[in-house]
């Protein structure tokens, strides 16, 4: 196996859409789709998204950007997810989205 | 040791909060295949942000043997887990390829080289006759668990209330932790709802010699401590054996005499132990003493 | 003197009358028919809710009560109001004891101006929305239940026309929420609030589905309060007024937030034999009974009284002999109302005898311990059980201000959390109970007390149960969460929020 399969390329491109999360309480769902924009796109739907709202937008866009990826359209039905929980199922499902396992795990989260 | 599912993340976020002295986050068999990916990500995000009081965090990983298990020890070590748990380790070279994948995560994430522990989890017939071999295959190791589930299928027989079919590998087990100087951990119960034959249990293995059993719900936590924790009598008994063997060590003999009887150093060992698992389990109290 | 002569010139000095037989007026005339058929013929059974209300004189603006005995199975308020409306009835000062999700049919009677004021103890479902959305010209007036009956009592709340449920009721009017003949449709136990408006209501209208034989004693509300009586089809649907025995919660996070609040009142210098005990009908506060029920047995503790809100864990307790007396202004569930039909130490009190503010006696200040819920704490103690953490009008004042005000030690139960919406923070949406009343908060994260109780502080630290300080609770919550947006409310006033004395504690604003 190559030793290079966990750092992240510069820029990735989106090969299908994926998804990640479930609606259980606690998870946020995410799904991810090419765009045709150079931004990261994210609606929100969230069960406290007057509170958390333009929190939880936040976290999803970097997390997106910090995966290195730059035209991207996000759906997220969020159920109380926690800032961990929304990065990690951004995570995967830009993993998913682009075929590959990589991550960069000694990143400060 | 309270087992978390690894692909949960309501129960991720404050699994801590029932007292375990452990937390067994888990990649493997509670997660299905098309998630292990996922559940990767959310227990290396937990470790690295959820504050776990002092609880010890051990991740379950998946075997090297699966496209799954490197990519799990990598990650979680660079997450910071405390301890790597190794299901169906059969030989001592599970433990060394192990220990090997480990140790490249810890130099590439910068992380002390031998500060990641390891525990191996025994589930299978070939793991019980290698028991000592593994228990003493590697300094990181800490403890070795037994799997009842899986050892029973390989056993090609069934699971039991009273579990005679795991008599031999729970005193394999018990014996090689103490040849190799480790801790021993029993199977979890599964009924839930059964609090009375979970006490009963685990009054059996911890007079096996265990040091502690798996758990899968937080209302087990409080049971199992109880059958852990000395009773009252055990207490002041032991403390009465420390204090009499503190005072023939002043008096600089080596003889110990208690109640006009003569107390043997395996008995005063003994005694040390019943009072640090009074002090973990908060019987007493070090401040209360007279 | 003849006998007559000295009887007659007597009684000229005493300037009364004599009784004449034969040219007296008599009070009525002797009705000499057997009962059953006096009863049938002369009683005050009406025929139609349509003639009750006639008789009572209502007119436009005045004000109605009803009870919240029959929970979220009830039919006599959206039953009442559809009928007024149809009788052409507007303006209405609608004045229950509370509001449930199956009084949503209001919304169309506020928007026609059937109904114009409401002043209640609570709330939801969609009738709440529509309301913190800006329904109503006039806000909702919120009242706990001692300062409803105080206010009841004190005439600032002046109910002319009460239209009592009942689940069973005689031709004259002793009426119960129970029956003890016929078939109990509707057991609704304990009518305590209903006892209020009935004492001081100019007109008072019963309205059962189950008419028995006279006389249904014990009452639950003396015949002499009654004016009309109405026989309807259901006074309510069974299956939601209550159910069985109020199970204990199995979520890990209320047994544990449980066990804490039990080893607080048991070290806390309130536990002795003969205190007395009030505790929450659902989630941890009502676990607490399990565990210290434990407690009460290993130490040999018994309780003089449980007060509430009684729930079939208490009933439990007064059989086992560990309580001695419940006195029960609501019952919660099955068990609570059978209790209180057959058990004579199982006593109905209403809700002045509860909690009026103004009474030295009433129960609430008898009290030792109350475990209240919260939906949110803040750092001052005061507590929110209205309004939920979206601004949304969800909950009932109830009597939690009361109880946290007469006991000696309140204490408030909720999780550090509930998903990602911390429960402790710096400021609650409305405040209902103010903290001055408030002595313990215990989450599943830890317990913290109110510094103006240095004496429970130290009591438990005694009892090596760490109590940590309430504002680190609030940090710990918020780094776990992060720090939520303030809500976008409106500047309309839907909700008026008063103190037991009438005073305003908050003001709830609108919200989309």
């Amino acid at each position: 196996m190559e030793e290079k399969h966990s750092e992240v390329p510069r820029t990735m491109k989106i090969t299908m859409p994926a998804s990640a999360g479930t609606m259980e309480s606690g998870d946020i769902m995410i799904e991810i789709e090419p765009g045709e924009q150079r931004e990261v796109e994210v609606v929100l739907k969230s069960s406290v998204a007057n509170e958390f709202g333009k929190q939880i937008v936040a976290t999803i866009r970097r997390a997106v950007e910090e995966f290195g990826l730059e035209y991207a359209v996000i759906n997220a039905v969020d159920k109380g997810a926690l800032d961990c929980t929304i990065r990690a199922r951004v995570a995967a499902a830009c993993q998913r989205a682009t075929a590959s396992d990589g991550f960069d795990w000694g990143k400060r989260a | 040791m309270l087992f978390v599912p690894g692909n949960n993340p309501g129960m991720m976020s404050d699994a801590h909060i029932y007292g375990s002295d452990a937390l067994m986050f888990d990649l493997e068999d509670s997660v299905t295949l098309r998630e292990k990916d996922a559940a990767r990500l959310l227990v290396y995000h937990a470790l690295k942000t959820i504050h776990y009081g002092e609880c010890e965090r051990v991740v379950r990983v998946n075997p090297l043997s699966t496209p799954f298990g490197k990519l799990d020890i990598e990650a979680m070590v660079a997450a910071g887990a405390e301890v790597i748990r190794l299901p169906k380790t059969e030989t001592a070279q599970d433990i060394l390829d192990t220990e090997a994948e480990i140790e490249r995560a810890e130099q590439k994430y910068g992380i002390p080289v031998g500060q990641t522990r390891m525990m191996a989890a025994v589930e299978g017939a070939l793991g019980v006759v290698n028991a000592y071999k593994i228990a003493s295959a590697s300094p990181r190791l800490v403890a070795i668990a037994l799997g009842a589930e899986d050892y029973c299928a390989n056993l090609k027989t069934s699971r039991s209330l009273e579990g005679s079919e795991l008599q031999y590998a729970r005193g394999a087990i018990v014996v090689a932790a103490r040849a190799a100087g480790i801790d021993c951990i029993d199977t979890v119960f599964s009924d839930v709802n059964n609090e009375e034959q979970l006490v009963k249990e685990t009054r059996m293995i911890k007079q096996l010699g265990f040091d502690g059993k798996s758990v899968i719900n937080p209302r087990q936590i409080k049971p199992v401590h109880r059958v852990f924790t000395p009773t009252h009598e055990e207490i002041v008994k032991a403390q009465r054996i420390l204090a009499a063997s503190e005072e023939a060590a002043a008096r600089g003999s080596g003889v110990v005499a208690l109640d006009g009887k003569m107390i043997d150093r395996p008995v005063v060992i003994r005694a040390e132990r019943t009072l640090e698992l009074a002090y973990a389990s908060r019987a007493v109290f070090e401040e209360d003493e007279v | 003197m003849t006998r007559d002569q000295a009887f007659y010139s007597a009684l000229s000095a005493l300037n009364k009358p004599a009784y004449v037989p034969g040219e007296n007026k008599r009070l009525y005339d002797k009705d000499t028919s057997p009962l059953k058929n006096r009863m049938a013929r002369e009683n005050k059974i009406v025929e139609s809710l349509e003639k009750a209300v006639e008789l009572s004189g209502l007119q436009n603006g005045m004000t109605i009560s009803f009870h919240h005995h029959f929970r979220d199975g009830d039919h006599i308020v959206n039953m009442v109001v559809d009928t007024l409306a149809r009788m052409g009835f507007r303006d209405l000062r609608l004045a229950p004891s509370s509001l449930s999700d199956v009084h949503a049919p209001l919304i169309q009677h506020i928007k026609n101006g059937v109904i114009s004021h409401i002043e209640t103890s609570g709330c939801r479902g969609a009738l709440a929305k529509a309301v913190s959305q800006g329904l109503m010209d006039q806000p909702m007036i919120f009242r706990s239940h001692g300062g409803r009956a105080a206010a009841i009592e004190e005439d600032e709340i002046h109910i002319d026309v009460a239209f009592l449920g009942a689940s069973s009721c005689d031709p004259f009017g002793n009426a119960n929420g129970y029956s003890r003949e016929g078939e109990e449709k509707s057991m609704c136990g304990s009518l305590g609030y209903a006892r209020v408006d009935a004492q001081y209501a100019d007109n008072v209208i019963v309205l059962t589905d189950n008419i028995v034989g006279y006389p249904n004693v014990p009452f639950g509300i003396s015949q002499r309060l009654v004016d009309y009586i109405v026989c309807v089809d259901d006074v309510g649907d069974a299956s939601k007024i209550m159910t069985g025995a109020t199970r204990f919660s199995t979520n890990p996070h209320d047994l544990m937030i449980a066990e804490a609040t039990s080893n607080v009142i048991v070290h806390s210098g309130y536990f002795y034999d003969g205190f007395s005990l009030q505790t929450g009908s659902g989630g941890a506060s009502l676990s607490v009974t399990r565990f210290l029920r434990e407690a009460m047995i290993e130490k040999n503790i018994h309780a003089s009284f449980a007060l509430g809100g009684i729930t079939g864990a208490m009933v439990k307790l007064l059989e086992e002999g560990l309580v001695s007396r419940l006195l029960d202004v609501q019952s919660f569930d099955l068990d609570a109302a059978l209790s209180l039909k057959n058990n004579r130490f199982h006593q109905q009190i209403d809700a002045n005898y509860y909690a009026n503010p103004y009474r030295r006696g009433a129960a609430v200040n008898q009290l030792d311990v109350v475990v209240l819920s919260a939906l949110e704490v803040d750092t001052n103690f005061n507590v929110n059980v209205l309004t939920g953490s979206d601004g949304i009008i969800r909950g009932a004042v109830g009597g939690h201000p009361d109880t946290a005000a007469g006991a000696a030690l309140a204490i408030v139960v909720c999780p550090l959390m509930r998903g990602r919406m911390p429960s402790v923070r710096d400021h609650v949406n409305t405040i209902v109970t103010p903290g001055d009343t408030v002595d313990v908060l215990v989450t599943d994260q830890g317990i913290a007390v109110n510094p103006k109780r240095p004496e429970v502080a130290e009591r438990l630290e005694k009892a090596h149960l760490k109590v940590t300080p309430i504002e680190e609770l609030a940090r710990r919550a918020e780094r776990i969460t992060g720090k939520p947006d303030p809500l976008p409310f409106g500047d309309k006033i839907v909700g008026v929020c008063t103190y037991r004395d009438g005073s305003v504690l908050d003001l709830i604003r609108n919200i989309t």
